[in-house]
């Protein structure tokens, strides 16, 4: 299953990623990183459904959020 | 699994030193895939502006030189005309490039000069706290035009692409945005197309990439590309110039 | 083996900057160095090289630049106004410790002024001239035949410590025509042989320059610095540099000054003229002598501690086509105990051998120190 990786200490927490992915798997996390900013965090499998993501989504690798991320904090993986 | 995206290897594994949000990460990186794309980070020459990317090349892994305010695309004629076998572009700001760089922009493109232009559009200054640029829309405010930009004072927002498509010098020109994924990579075909002219002599490309900066727009990022999709595409509509 | 060819100032130096390998000009159009983009339009597709007609000195200099970063010996020309925008550039060349030539035909000013020779660039020149610390050195012709010898002079210093380096003279010199020796070759370089010996200073070693990072790191050329210290370092590596510069560097002509009374000290122009006043001084028994700078930065105060360790009581007399900007640097070369008086004219008058003469009769038994000296009119 096509999953991305968040490189959280990396991330400025701008949340395009957030917006662009249209299955809504990506969301803030709560916890800070080193900078003091709130970065995301990719939602998978219980933790997914348990935020809010409609039952049956996966990721698809489309890439929208790595496209988007102006600080090449995501990775894809298919 | 296979990675299916990562940075490219001309992008140097450093952060940036960018607001969150700024359209920079994503021109830079933009830049770096077309230049691993056509294997030519050995034979490039990039010319950073005065702006928010002055350190641009601490990013880029090639050959970089730095010019002054406005003056790159001099810098970077000196280069291509001694160096006509590299691959040199220029990367400026909208105050850089349609500013106080005026007259060597539209001179460089006059003459014809074979480079390829990365020109930022942000509709604002940046690096020295959110002053009006010759992008500035009509009422924009920023800390200069704390009441909105005023056409009686201070002119209209600087078309530069479309007044540099009037040169017969010019051999292409393109604007692009980057406020969606999908905006991306046509902005990266643009880019790719711009480097492969100069490879294959045609002259002067330049595109115009509309990007954000949402901490002097005042917006949060992601309605600040809300407001380019929405309101800055409007005065600075995308496609091919020329 | 060399010949004897007639030709202006301007042109000379045109045709030295060829012969010293450069192959690159960029340039705006200003009197009265017109003669100087005009012969370089001609030569430089000659001999394989690059010639712009810029849309201004601000871009010429860059353009300059650019050329010098990719490990090119680059020239740009202009006079007085002209200079003033490529401060600029000058200064992001210092920075950045690319080697480049920039001549100066100086005319006068301020402002527009006119298009008249003069001296008055003195302080830009030598000074910095743009913003931060930095020098340029300063070479000052006063002959044809020294413009087409500093010329080349000029480049090699300017690659052998990655410097800018000015050319001063002015509008009479640029102007003027005198026979000079030249290598024979001259004017005949072909194009072949001259493409290859770009190529070979291109390479050579030029470690630095932008070529494309083929088989090593790649290269950055740049005066900026914003992390804590760095900008600190660079400006000590600088200094260091120019205390060298200033230590192996300095030149000047030394006339007559073994007994002196009254040494005058001009440069370029000038001092041909002063030379003139001391033949007639001379012939009248007054002993007079003469110091000419050659580089103006570094200015040549070891000539002038020469002089002072010989404990003569000695005045001087400086001599320019300004009001009074060299003489600054006489002074703080031979202290306060020295009389050091001025005569200047600028704006269109220069200094004759008749007010010369003057001013140093005028002077001869003058015991304290009063300036300015009026001369007579």
């Amino acid at each position: 299953m096509p999953k991305i990786t968040i490189d959280r200490e990396r991330c400025k927490g701008c949340q395009l990623c957030v917006i662009y992915c249209p299955k809504g798997l990506i969301k803030p996390e709560s916890r800070l990183n080193k900078k003091g900013i709130q970065p995301v965090m990719f939602l998978e499998g219980a933790a997914a459904k348990r935020r809010g993501a409609a039952s049956g989504s996966n990721c698809t690798g489309c890439k929208f959020c790595a496209l988007i991320c102006p600080d090449g904090a995501v990775e894809v993986y298919r | 699994m296979d990675k299916i995206f990562t940075k490219p290897k001309s992008l140097r594994d450093i952060p940036t030193h960018y607001c969150p949000g700024c359209g920079h990460g994503v021109a830079h990186r933009l830049v770096c895939e077309v230049v691993d794309e056509l294997d030519i980070r050995e034979k490039v020459i990039g010319v950073t502006p005065i702006g928010c990317a002055v350190i641009a090349y601490d990013y880029w892994e090639f050959d970089c030189c730095e010019a002054a305010h406005g003056r790159a695309l001099a810098v970077a004629t000196g280069i291509k005309r001694m160096r006509p076998h590299n691959l040199v572009f220029t990367y400026q700001g909208d105050g850089d490039l349609a500013a106080i760089g005026t007259a060597e922009t539209i001179h460089a493109a006059n003459r014809g000069e074979n480079l390829t232009v990365i020109f930022i559009n942000n509709a604002v200054y940046g690096m020295t706290g959110g002053q009006m640029a010759p992008t500035t829309l009509l009422e924009q405010k920023t800390a200069t035009t704390p009441l909105g930009r005023c056409a009686k004072l201070e002119g209209y927002p600087l078309k530069i692409s479309e007044l540099l498509s009037c040169l017969p010098g010019v051999y292409s020109i393109e604007r692009v945005s980057t406020d969606s994924p999908a905006k991306v990579l046509s902005a990266k075909k643009a880019i790719k197309q711009a480097f492969i002219n100069q490879m294959e002599g045609k002259g002067f490309s330049l595109v115009e990439i509309l990007s954000a900066c949402p901490t002097y727009l005042g917006l949060k990022p992601i309605d600040s590309v809300k407001w380019m999709a929405e309101t800055m595409t409007k005065e600075f509509p995308l496609g091919k110039i020329k | 083996m060399s010949e004897k060819i007639l030709i202006t100032g301007n042109e000379a130096i045109a045709e030295a900057a060829i012969q010293a390998g450069a192959r690159f000009y960029a340039g705006y159009p200003i009197t009265p160095q017109n003669e100087i983009p005009a012969y370089m339009a001609k030569r430089m597709p000659e001999v394989g090289g690059v010639f712009i007609q810029s849309e201004s000195e601000l871009a010429a200099i860059s353009m300059v630049m650019g050329a010098a970063a990719c490990g090119f010996r680059a020239l740009t020309s202009s006079s007085s106004p002209g200079i003033s925008l490529k401060q600029e550039g000058i200064s992001y060349i210092a920075g950045a410790e690319l080697p480049a030539v920039i001549v100066n035909i100086m005319r006068a000013g301020p402002g527009l002024g006119n298009i008249w020779p003069a001296q008055s660039d003195y302080f830009q020149a030598t000074k910095g001239g743009g913003h931060g610390d930095y020098h340029n050195i300063v070479l000052a012709p006063a002959s044809v035949q020294e413009a087409f010898d500093l010329t080349q002079f000029a480049f090699e210093l300017a690659d052998k410590y990655r410097n800018p380096v000015m050319v001063l003279g002015d509008g009479l010199l640029g102007q003027m025509m005198e026979p000079i020796l030249v290598p024979r070759s001259s004017f005949l370089v072909p194009r072949e042989e001259s493409k290859q010996s770009t190529k070979h200073e291109a390479q050579s070693t030029k470690t630095w320059a932008l070529t494309g990072c083929k088989d090593r790191k790649p290269n950055l050329v740049a005066s900026f610095r914003m992390r804590e210290g760095d900008l600190e370092k660079l400006n000590q590596h600088l200094q260091e540099k120019y205390q060298e510069i200033e230590g192996k560097e300095q030149g000047f002509e030394a006339l007559d000054i073994a007994d002196a009374n009254t040494i005058i000290v001009a440069y370029g122009t000038m001092a041909r003229i002063a030379k003139g006043a001391i033949k007639t001084l001379r012939a009248k028994n007054i002993k007079v002598g003469l110091i000419r700078p050659i580089t103006l930065w570094p200015f040549p105060k070891d000539i002038f501690d020469r002089v002072k360790g010989q404990g003569l009581r000695v005045k001087f007399l400086a001599v320019e086509m300004s009001y009074g900007q060299m003489v600054e640097d006489v002074r703080l070369a031979v202290g306060s105990e020295y009389m050091v008086e001025f005569l200047g004219r600028s704006g269109g008058g220069i200094p004759s051998e008749e007010e010369i003469a003057y001013s140093v009769e005028r002077i001869a038994d003058r015991k304290t120190k009063r300036y300015p000296l009026n001369a007579k009119r």
